[in-house]
């Protein structure tokens, strides 16, 4: 007898069948009744107009029956929430009974029962069971706190849920341990900075010893937990190590990951000539190894955390290489995998084995990983100077193969051998030259014709060649059109008498006939070239190329350090942080590798390393977010003397404001000084060097007016721009012009395909100007840029074109100011300053964002007359008044006064009380907001003391 | 954590679904079936599957594909082994895990997914807990179900449950005493044309049936256990003891489990038991090819190579083969193209006369010479022989009074052994 019986009755009269059988008298009848009902569901039959039946049947001695009413009920309660609070009574009572399972039972259902009236009643047998002398029913309550916190978070944190979560890590049950460590990383999850794992030396001892006694899937949490912990000194971070080796024998592969995680990062901590250091490498490489023995799934995952691990760390692997050699019956993505990091792998001990080994592959029956193969050939000679000669006559060998896509690819690489080693292996172009027929996918008809061009002294027929590839030209891809005219220009520059007619012919397709801009404008440029200065042609398209790099598709390394971090996530398999594709992880924290003891740039502080901002677009100075809090607090407070809780923060935006600019002076060096006073800093060393010119304590003072609620979120901002002003680049006491921060980072190259922008912004004569450097980081030529920005809370737009006129060779760098006007479409940004760009080449569009100082903004013409600054100085209401002071400038007040003078602040008046000049300015933005400012300046004194109001005239 | 789980057979049907959390509709799957589609061969199926919601890992066992659903970050890893486990449990429930068994048992099947996971978490997926918790059916129990009216899941909390031993209930009584252990040797290689290792490890396991009463502690030692350097061991085994003595010290789960696997490298020198000498060559002209395979016993320890089955893959354009065995049978199935050819026993004695399989094979007429070379697959068994040579000295048991019965067995076997051609 078996189940498949319930599946038989599927006639109409079914459900009222059901009903019959449900409301039997006999026990047995009922329960052959329930298990029909559930068999139903499983299958996704409706069967809840039976609810009220099921339920009835809740009241029962027999367990079984009871579980299959609570898996009818898990599934149903939502869609009939009324009729689910009947089975409340039934709950409530279960959870006092004798029987533990009963009682884990009980209080598990009506955890899954997402109806809120139902968890209204939940929370009195939680918080019991939560307590229960069976650890049995502890763990299960412990998992219910998540599901309790998923429903309805508000109602977990006013009942105190998350306090006994929190207790329960020193329960004396492992099995518990695991489970509230489980619970409370979901929560945490959704949560990013509620700081729920608080983790210190005596939980992660908890921690560890739980880890040795709970099962494997505990294992699984814990040890992600400690991944979490960053250890105080490499001391404990090797006794954690220590704690945690065991877990890479284990049997759970996930376990094992873990763990590898968790030594992967700690490892960053231990000094390099410790012995334990090296044994701990060695002991990473069989764990390793064995994963790849494991189902093709788990190898896959394995296969795309050893590609990290690799990267990181090249020689815990280096003579396991073999293990990765593809079996002919490994799935498809497996083989791909193991092509990858065989790559990586190779070295020049052990590049003959991988040579055969690929041309082994190259004969597969696959075409991807044939391909890829071929491609891994190419990799190999450029990566392994040695062995080029061996990779091109293997490659060579395949051409001769004739199998199309196998010659085709093998075209490819081959053209990227020749830019790495130029003048070396062209003796092969006659080979190549044969099988140009054969050629009919468009990047290797493009190698093809750049090979060509590239040699064209050497290959007697190049104009021949060039010419039957041109009689298709209008069906060639863009790729291969754009390639042919290059060519055929190298061509024309090198061999001028017998290709005048050719050129003329490839330059007037390109122009005349083609719709293609790209196109167009390039054959535009050549033509001119050629017919203005055929000597300046010939030094810009026969100029030398930069030699292509090693290996193209490493992972950016804090990239990587963050991806280490990550080992056994699913970011890990993506190769991507977190924080780009997981959704629900609002804000996910960007984790860091814990720095090494004893080297230059001291530990951070465990605080530190947790506290990144969310979504950091490249250019954001961290703590300006988090610090975001405090500030509006301070602005909202009724009386606008500092707060003392805010000090420390404010003191080290003043250094921060002033540090680049004051280093430059003769004889004056504040840095040490500086770094000091920081307890809370969040700034790392780093940071605070260069443009921290959003320094938040600035925009703390700033007042925000109640009329504007707006303007709010502009403190943080306003107080950067202030900020670069203050960073005092040139001399003393000369009037300087606007502040420029140096230029950072916008957009990384991995990001945008190859081109990597930095940059920062000015304002000269009156002009706003955005100072852009383009540099190409990928191996081929980029054109046609262009940008755009988004609406922004200052209505900032490009005046102008983005002028880069020529395209961008390899490796080449491209400084372009682009003027801004303030007259675009006005959206308000958070932060305010935020200025969202997209910028196009020929490969593709990309997108970053940036943050512009405010005092970009500030116009010329803002200073204000005397009478009309005292008048709003008094009408301006206490509120909007905030204050601070910037610490060590060794300035005098006139002096002050000239170098905001150059960044359009303004000084309408100056008075003189008690040894201390008061400074009154004004400021104005494009948008017409005036912001008035009292400075005091004491003399013999470094601080300076700022009030600053703040108001807006239309 | 794990949401929701689909299981889809391989032709495309969905026959089960189990939520954990909130209803996620089944539409979730066309993501998959698009994968599906795009990979071909069922067993290319990316392991994981992003969509514009949630992520899909599954696995391919048995024919059916386990799909789960996540909506957060969670290890895949955590959520593949957990898959593999419970078409373990359905596996050892049911005898075979099977679209028709499963639905045959379609209430069990129900009851296990929900106690195997809770709101996402594992909670209980040891086989010893989950039976005490839902009896695995049986002919026996249904009829004494039906007649009694008691039902097969268990009223009590299993004892396991909370122990530090989860994996062993308390109170279990055998008449007879035994503890039977199976050294288990894979031999995964890659040997080229000319019969030179590209490459060669050894995947071992030992498997152990354990009846013993009450709570018997037992010590595995090796001959030499220097062989094991890298290893995986059931939750069981005392770690720590076997750092520092390199013995194997353990209190058993009931019945069946595997104590441990271990893994020997490349590095080590792996002895290859059998030689295989082949020539497989297409015809430019004449549609058609030549095949001659010879197999020889090589280093196997004086031991006799039973099983011995040699599977070629050949390409699309062989139609069919008209070869001659001078011992076993071959067949070539021209639908899937696969030649087997299943030798049985080498004899080493008889080192003139070897094994051999020749002739021709025939192909589509016109089509292009074949450009891949098919591989060789060789399947082959060797009884008493670990091919590592790894031995037991003895085993010792502490903690009870009887004494067991005690036994080792030894086996090696082919996994991914190929030849190249």
């Amino acid at each position: 007898m078996t189940d498949s019986k319930y599946f038989t009755t599927t006639k109409k009269g079914e459900i009222f069948e059901l009903k019959a059988e449900l409301n039997s008298d006999k026990k047995e009848k009922k329960k052959e009744a329930v298990k029909k009902v559930i068999a139903s569901m499983t299958v996704g039959k409706d069967v809840s107009a039976l609810f009220p039946d099921v339920v009835n049947c809740m009241q029962t001695d027999n367990l079984e029956l009871k579980k299959l009413v609570y898996l009818y009920l898990m599934n149903y309660a939502k869609s009939q929430p009324d009729m689910a609070i009947m089975a409340v009574n039934t709950f409530v009572k279960d959870c006092e009974d004798p029987n533990p399972l009963i009682r884990a039972l009980a209080v598990r259902t009506m955890g899954c029962i997402r109806v809120d009236k139902i968890t209204e009643y939940l929370c009195e047998p939680l918080r019991k069971c939560l307590k229960d002398e069976d650890p049995y029913v502890r763990k299960t309550a412990a998992v219910c706190v998540a599901k309790l916190h998923d429903i309805n978070a508000q109602l977990v944190e006013d009942q105190g849920f998350l306090d006994t979560l929190k207790d329960l890590i020193s329960d004396s049950n492992p099995m518990v341990v695991a489970n509230a460590v489980a619970a409370l990383s979901e929560i945490a999850e959704s949560h990013p900075n509620s700081n729920l794992l608080d983790l210190n030396p005596q939980t992660i001892n908890k921690l560890l010893t739980a880890l040795n006694e709970c099962t494997e899937w505990g294992q699984i949490f814990i040890l992600d937990c400690l991944a979490n912990y960053t250890p105080r000194d490499d001391r404990e971070s090797q006794s954690i190590c220590e704690r945690v080796t065991p877990r890479l024998s284990h049997a759970n592969s996930a376990v094992v990951l873990s763990a590898v995680k968790v030594l992967m990062k700690f490892m960053e901590m231990l000094p390099k000539d410790l012995d334990y250091y090296g044994t701990l490498l060695k002991k990473l490489a069989p764990p390793l190894v064995t994963l790849l023995s494991a189902e093709p799934e788990l190898q896959y995952v394995a296969l795309r955390n050893i590609n990290l691990i690799v990267q990181k760390r090249p020689e815990i692997l280096k003579h396991e290489m073999k293990v990765f050699f593809v079996k002919y019956n490994d799935p498809i993505y497996v083989k791909l995998e193991k092509l990858d990091i065989m790559i990586r792998l190779a070295s020049q001990a052990n590049i003959a084995q991988v040579l055969a080994e690929l041309k082994e592959y190259a004969t597969e029956v696959d075409v991807d990983f044939v391909r890829k193969a071929v491609r891994a050939i190419g990799r190999c000679a450029i990566k392994v100077e040695q062995s080029a000669e061996r990779c091109v006559s293997t490659l060579l060998d395949l051409i001769q193969t004739k199998v199309n896509y196998v010659v085709q690819e093998a075209i490819v690489v081959i053209k990227d051998i020749f830019r790495k080693y130029p003048n070396k292996y062209e003796s092969v172009i006659a080979t190549l030259c044969e099988n140009l027929d054969s050629l009919d996918e468009p990047e290797a008809r493009a190698a093809m014709i750049w090979i060509v061009g590239e040699y064209a002294e050497r290959i007697d027929n190049a104009d021949e060649l060039l010419e039957s590839f041109l009689e298709g030209f209008h069906d060639e891809s863009t790729q291969v059109q754009l390639q042919l005219l290059t060519a055929i220009v190298k061509l024309f520059l090198k061999k001028p008498t017998e290709t005048q007619e050719l050129v003329q012919q490839v330059l007037s397709l390109a122009t005349q006939d083609s719709d293609n801009p790209d196109l167009r404008d390039r054959g535009y440029i050549y033509w001119r070239l050629l017919s203005t200065d055929p000597v300046a042609a010939k030094e810009v398209v026969l100029a030398e190329k930069p030699l292509i790099s090693e290996e193209t598709d490493l992972i950016e390394p804090t990239l990587l350090d963050e991806l280490i971090c990550h080992i056994g996530t699913l970011a890990s398999v993506y190769h991507k942080p977190p924080s780009a594709f997981v959704e629900g992880s609002r804000g996910v924290q960007h984790k860091r590798l814990p720095a090494r003891a004893g080297s230059g740039e001291s530990a951070e502080s465990p605080e530190v390393g947790q506290s990144g901002t969310s979504e950091a677009p490249p250019a954001v100075i961290p703590s300006q977010g988090d610090l975001l809090g405090d500030l509006l607090n301070l602005d909202l407070a009724p009386a606008t003397t500092t707060v003392p809780s805010v000090q420390p923060s404010m003191q080290m935006g003043a250094m921060d404001l002033l540090g680049g600019g004051l280093d430059s002076l003769p004889g004056v060096s504040h840095r040490t000084e500086m770094q000091s006073p920081q307890p809370s800093s969040d700034y790392s060393e780093r940071e605070l060097g260069g443009d921290i010119g959003g320094s938040p304590s600035m925009g703390a003072a700033l007042g925000a007016p109640a009329a504007m609620p707006a303007a709010l979120s502009n403190a943080p901002a306003v107080g950067g721009g202030l900020g670069d002003l203050f960073d005092l680049g040139g001399g003393v006491g000369m009037p300087t012009g606007f502040y420029v921060a140096p230029k950072t980072l916008f957009l990384p190259a991995m990001k945008a395909k190859g081109l990597e922008i930095s940059g920062t912004f000015a304002r000269r004569g009156g002009i706003i100007q955005m100072d852009l450097s383009l540099t190409n980081k990928a191996m081929s030529v980029m054109t046609d840029f262009a940008i755009q920005f988004n609406r922004n809370s200052f209505g900032l737009a490009p005046a102008g074109p983005l002028q880069v006129l020529t395209p961008l060779t390899p490796n080449q760098t491209i400084d372009v100011s682009l003027p801004l006007g303030t007259t675009g479409p006005v959206m308000k940004m958070e932060p305010l300053n935020n200025l969202q760009v997209a910028v196009k080449n020929n490969i593709d569009v990309f997108y970053f964002s940036c943050q512009y100082p405010l005092s970009l903004l500030f116009v010329e013409d803002g200073k204000m007359e005397r009478q009309v600054f005292l008048a709003t100085w008094k009408d301006i209401p206490n509120d909007n008044e905030a204050q601070f002071q910037i610490k060590d400038v060794h300035l005098n007040s006139d002096a002050a006064s000239n170098k905001l003078q150059g960044s359009n602040i303004f000084t309408i008046a100056k008075r003189t009380v008690d040894a201390q000049d008061m400074l009154y300015q004004s400021i104005k933005l494009t948008n017409g907001i005036w912001v008035l400012a009292e400075m005091r300046v004491q003399t013999g004194n470094p601080n300076y003391t700022v009030n600053r109001n703040k108001e807006s005239c239309q | 954590m794990i949401h929701s789980l689909f299981l889809i057979n391989n032709v495309g049907d969905l026959f089960l679904e189990k939520h954990w959390k909130s209803v996620i509709s089944r539409s979730v799957c066309d993501y998959f079936f698009e994968a599906r589609e795009k990979a071909g061969e069922p067993d290319n199926v990316p392991p994981v599957i992003r969509t514009p919601h949630h992520y899909l890992i599954n696995i391919y066992r048995d024919k059916i594909f386990f799909v789960s659903v996540i909506q957060t970050e969670v290890p895949p890893l955590f959520v593949i082994e957990f898959l593999h486990r419970v078409a373990e449990t359905f596996q050892d429930y049911f005898g075979e895990c099977s679209e028709t068994t499963i639905k045959e048992n379609m209430v069990i099947v129900y009851e296990l997914l929900e106690e195997m996971l809770d709101n996402g978490f594992p909670l209980a997926t040891e086989s010893n807990i989950l039976k005490e918790l839902i009896r695995p059916p049986n002919i026996l129990r249904t009829m004494v179900n039906t007649i009694t009216g008691s039902s097969n899941v268990g009223e009590t909390l299993p004892t396991g449950q909370l122990s530090t031993i989860p994996w062993r209930r308390a109170g279990v009584k055998y008449t007879n005493n035994e503890a039977y252990f199976d050294v288990v040797e894979e031999i995964d290689a890659i040997l080229d044309k000319s019969g030179t290792t590209v490459f060669a490890e050894i995947q071992g396991v030992i498997d152990a049936c354990v009846k013993l009463s009450g709570m018997p502690d037992l010590t595995l030692s090796f001959m030499n256990p220097r062989l094991l350097d890298d290893v995986s061991f059931h939750p069981c085994v005392r770690y720590k003891r076997w750092e520092s003595e390199r013995v194997i010290s353990f209190i058993p789960p009931d019945g069946n489990f595997q104590l441990m696997s271990y893994h020997i490298s490349a590095q080590n020198l792996v002895a290859i038991p059998v030689y295989v000498k082949q020539n497989i060559s297409f015809f430019e002209s004449g549609s058609s090819g030549r095949l001659d395979i010879t197999v020889s016993p090589k280093q196997t320890m004086g031991k006799v190579v039973e099983c011995v089955v040699v599977t070629i893959h050949m390409p699309k354009v062989v139609l069919s083969a008209s070869l001659n065995a001078t011992q076993g049978t071959y067949k070539y199935d021209p639908l899937t193209k696969i030649l087997v050819w299943d030798i049985g026993k080498l004899n080493p004695q008889n080192t003139q006369k070897q094994p051999n399989l020749k002739g021709s094979l025939s192909l589509q007429s016109g089509a292009p010479k074949p450009e891949e070379n098919p591989s060789l697959n060789i399947d082959l068994k060797i009884q008493q022989l670990a091919i590592s040579g790894l031995k037991v000295n003895r085993l010792d048991m502490y903690g009870e009074k009887y004494k067991p019965f005690k036994g080792v067995k030894y086996v090696t076997k082919a996994g991914k052994f190929q030849v190249r051609t």
